[in-house]
């Protein structure tokens, strides 16, 4: 196979007006100008939902606090749960999908390059949309006014009768738009990955990025559909006279719970499985080793991805639904631990006998481990439907599951940011400003999600915007609340350090991480085309073979 | 890796005091402090439960530091790579078939606790009550005793070897809410459209607190349940007085009039006058509770006069208008108020 590839004539971009440059990012359809856009796309909602997050937490530093009113402390989780889950996660996932599929499977573009360029741009109207709830949402009734219903939006306080104005509405519509985006991306990963792959990469020889976001994509077209039919429900129960979820009209509010849940508990798998990928290509790279039972890791993703599918009631488990329905959900949600737990074990055995290297992106995928293993456990302890009974909708709940999306996915997220910087931007970054990052925010994420579990143990309800005192919740929360401007310092380091490194950094070099996979055998940036010649292969790990050619993979697999 | 060491000790000190403080009796809404059987067969699991848990996260926690440690690039290192290896289906099969082994443990007990709580039929001797959530307040009613009251649920006590316990049909008048009283069981929402049950054996006398667990509106947060587990004779007590109708001193025929020719009567009920409303709670025992705006202050003559003045300033959002009555009309309607024993 080839790696040499032409080098892009960059200068003669950077030298044309600002305007020529901008209609070129807006109308571009290249996945890896795409991928970008969505990455920063989410970077900013990042902040914004941070800040959301931020003013929640000041409110809860003590008891009968007045920092804000009941009315914006709901509408401020309501707009940080919906932001950071569709306006951040699920799209800077994207946007490292976009970017490294095609280049690691050996493709100049993804499938569909328009298609593409149109999720995106839908995607980033939706998150826009919600926004302009600000402005917007109470139309005649007044000024605007941000959604207040929580971020799964519960019927009937979605009717109309319980939310006037239109503040519900931008938030439907927002999910709506956004979500046709994300199906759109999703038949595009499924198309590319099946459709462009290089002469050679079977399927058993792609690298399991590839393998983890094909199902990642599945996952997506199963869940966001129901998610998009019920927004459409809802819509019709709002201005159509349809009564699914009005109550008041004989409609069912457990039905809004189920359709949410069967888009809602696939999405965290949405959400994981990219994060997997990250962990999946970055560990064995730091370790010097390729990655332990492949196949057996190939299998555990699509053993998530189907019994994901099976387990969405376990959201639901305080409803009365009913002794038997409980038990299934049990029973379904903890086999789940089972393929989940065997990948913890194989990235164990991936680091086994290595010699692991400490760079940034390694530091985040190793805390990455430890953390998920924590969310692991405390998500087999709320799958037990009786001690659910307890846990659910506590405080215990929200660290649990921030465990898994901050001390998890977000980890594993920064690891894949610093891991594929220099590809990206050409430049290498910052490796001090890195590891201040990792210790900052590594010492508040623990400060804030270690010790919110304990109010929640003692009885602390999720959503309130003020407590009693007296009841032991106090010390904990203040606890919470003093990790938060550990970790936004963090994203502060963070920030500064891309920026910084984007325009000061040093070459980086096609190749910086003695890596395997074919993104790294083209230039950084790659070029519009990523290669030159398509490459072919004959491994999982094409780059070792070209610099092993005496004991190449392709002899073991 | 030393720092990150010490590091990781320090925050499993911190949480096992944590952990001990949790478990501390004397907090009110602690659920490792059960009273009733639902909430001591969830303890009882959740026991089992957490060894299960903890000792899986103490084996694989210290598998990844050791590994973490014991593999890391040394300074001396000659610049080879490792031995390349792919994998090893022995291996793979003891970490797959242990896991399962754990899951059917875990399984076989959590399905025992359901039944246990879940699979129970309402015993002859048991008291029934009607709760119904309402934006931001509990109403209860008695059905076979025939007393409805508001946000202050009396229940007897149930001796282990007479059991009495009691059984609460769940409903809502508007929104989704959720009944939660961490040391009697564990939660149970309230659905519109959707009745549920739950119930309750408390073994000791007292008072024991909760609160709404279901996100249901502006107010959620100050939606407080508070339970009064009394003696037999108590309870009884409090039925009979519960029954009474009230009677009205002259003195406060004043406020009366003004609470029955206002909006007050439109949602409020006083058993035995013209007001008969169902939207708010029931007033007609009023002074025999604790607390006002459920929970949210102390039934006090100067906090049942400013709610009526302005409940903003005691629960922002709630759904009681401020009544724009004056100095002398405000007087007279909290002494009215106050008559209502």
């Amino acid at each position: 196979m080839s790696t040499d590839a032409i080098a892009i004539p960059r200068r003669e971009l950077a030298s044309s007006p600002i305007v020529t440059r901008l209609h070129e990012w807006v109308t571009t359809v290249d996945h890896k100008r795409l991928g970008i856009l969505y990455i920063i796309y989410a970077l900013v909602f990042l902040l914004i939902g941070g800040i959301e997050a931020t003013v929640i937490r000041i409110q809860l530093i003590r008891p009968h606090n007045d920092f804000v009113s009941p009315q914006v402390f709901n509408r401020m989780f309501t707009m940080h749960g919906t932001t950071m889950i569709f306006f951040v996660v699920m799209p800077v996932l994207f946007g490292f999908a976009n970017y490294l599929i095609p280049l690691m499977i050996g493709a100049r573009d993804m499938a569909f390059p328009r298609l593409n360029a149109f999720s995106f741009w839908m995607t980033a109207f939706g998150g826009l949309l919600l926004y302009f709830s600000l402005v917007g949402a109470n139309g005649l009734y007044g000024a605007g006014n941000a959604p207040d219903v929580g971020w799964f939006a519960y019927a009937p306080l979605t009717s109309r009768t319980f939310s006037v104005g239109h503040s519900t509405d931008f938030w439907t519509l927002a999910l709506l738009v956004s979500g046709f985006g994300s199906i759109g991306t999703a038949i595009n990963i499924i198309a590319t990955i099946l459709c462009m792959r290089c002469p050679g990469m079977t399927l058993a020889k792609m690298p399991l990025f590839a393998w983890l976001n094909l199902v990642m994509a599945g996952l997506v077209i199963l869940a966001v559909s129901p998610l998009t039919a019920a927004q459409i429900m809802l819509l019709v129960d709002r201005y159509l006279g349809g009564h699914f979820f009005d109550t008041q009209a004989g409609g069912s509010a457990v039905m809004w719970m189920h359709f949410f849940w069967i888009f809602g508990h696939p999405e965290v798998y949405v959400l994981i499985l990219p994060a997997f990928a990250f962990a999946s290509e970055i560990i064995p790279v730091f370790s010097r080793k390729p990655i332990f039972g492949y196949s057996v890791m190939v299998g555990a993703t699509v053993a998530i991805g189907f019994i994901s599918m099976s387990v969405w009631a376990h959201h639901m488990f305080t409803v009365g639904m009913g002794a038997n329905v409980n038990t299934f959900f049990v029973i379904s949600t903890m086999a789940i631990a089972v393929p989940t737990g065997i990948k913890i074990f194989n990235w164990l055995a991936t680091m086994w006998g290595g010699k692991i290297e400490f760079k940034t992106p390694m530091l985040f995928c190793i805390a990455f481990l430890f953390q998920f293993l924590a969310a692991g456990l405390t998500g087999v302890m709320l799958s037990v439907a009786p001690f659910n009974w307890q846990l659910g909708n506590s405080y215990f709940v929200i660290a649990h599951f921030h465990y898994v999306i901050v001390g998890g996915i977000l980890f594993a997220l920064f690891g894949a940011f610093y891991y594929w910087f220099p590809k990206m931007s050409g430049k290498m970054y910052s490796e001090t400003l890195g590891k201040l990052h990792f210790w900052l925010f590594l010492i508040g994420f623990h400060l804030t999600f270690d010790f919110m579990h304990i109010p929640g143990l003692l009885g602390m309800p999720r959503r309130i915007y003020t407590y009693e005192p007296g009841r032991g919740w106090d010390t904990w929360n203040l606890i919470v609340t003093i990790g938060v401007f550990f970790q936004a310092a963090g994203i502060l380091v963070f920030l500064g350090n891309l920026l910084w490194s984007n325009f000061r950094g040093e070459a980086a070099g096609s190749d910086p991480w003695d890596a395997w996979t074919l993104e790294w055998s083209t230039t950084s940036p790659p070029p519009e085309y990523n290669f030159s010649t398509i490459p072919a292969v004959e491994s999982r790990r094409p780059l070792w073979d070209l610099k092993h050619p005496d004991d190449p993979d392709s002899k073991y697999e | 890796m030393q720092s990150q060491g010490s590091q990781i000790l320090v925050l499993v000190c911190c949480s096992a005091t944590a952990f001990a403080d949790a478990a501390s009796p004397f907090r009110p809404t602690n659920i490792f402090a059960p009273a009733s059987t639902p909430a001591k067969s969830i303890f009882g699991l959740s026991l089992f439960v957490l060894a299960v848990v903890g000792a899986i996260f103490i084996v694989v926690f210290t598998l990844l530091l050791y590994s973490v440690v014991k593999f890391r690039k040394r300074r001396n290192d000659d610049g080879r790579e490792p031995p390349q290896v792919y994998g090893s289906n022995q291996v793979e099969l003891a970490w797959t078939v242990i896991p399962v082994l754990i899951v059917v443990a875990l399984f076989m007990a959590t399905a025992r606790v359901i039944a246990t709580v879940q699979k129970v039929s309402m015993p002859g001797n048991a008291i029934a009550v009607t709760a119904i959530g309402h934006q931001f307040w509990w109403e209860y009613r008695y059905p076979a005793l025939g007393v409805v009251t508001a946000n202050e649920l009396h229940v007897p006590v149930s001796d282990p070897g007479h059991p009495t316990p009691t059984f609460i049909k769940l409903l809502s008048a508007d929104t989704d809410h959720s009944f939660w009283v961490p040391r009697l069981a564990g939660k149970t929402d309230l659905i519109p459209n959707h009745p549920n049950s739950m119930w309750i054996d408390p073994q000791e006398t007292g008072l024991y607190l909760g609160q709404c667990a279901q996100y249901c509106g502006t107010q959620h947060a100050k939606m407080l349940l508070r339970i009064y587990v009394q003696s037999r004779d108590d309870f009884d007590r409090w039925i009979q007085a519960q029954r009474q109708p009230v009677s009205v001193s002259a003195t406060a025929s004043q406020g009366q009039r003004i609470f029955e020719t206002t909006a007050c009567i439109n949602c409020h009920t006083v058993a035995g006058t013209a007001a008969n409303g169902r939207f708010g709670p029931d007033l007609t025992h009023l002074m025999s509770r604790d607390t006002i705006a459920a929970g949210a202050a102390s039934n006090t003559a100067e906090n049942l006069r400013l709610w009526i003045l302005n409940p903003n300033a005691i629960k922002p959002g709630s759904l009681m208008p401020a009544m724009e009555l004056n100095d002398q009309e405000l007087d007279a309607l909290t002494a009215y108020l106050e008559t209502l024993r």
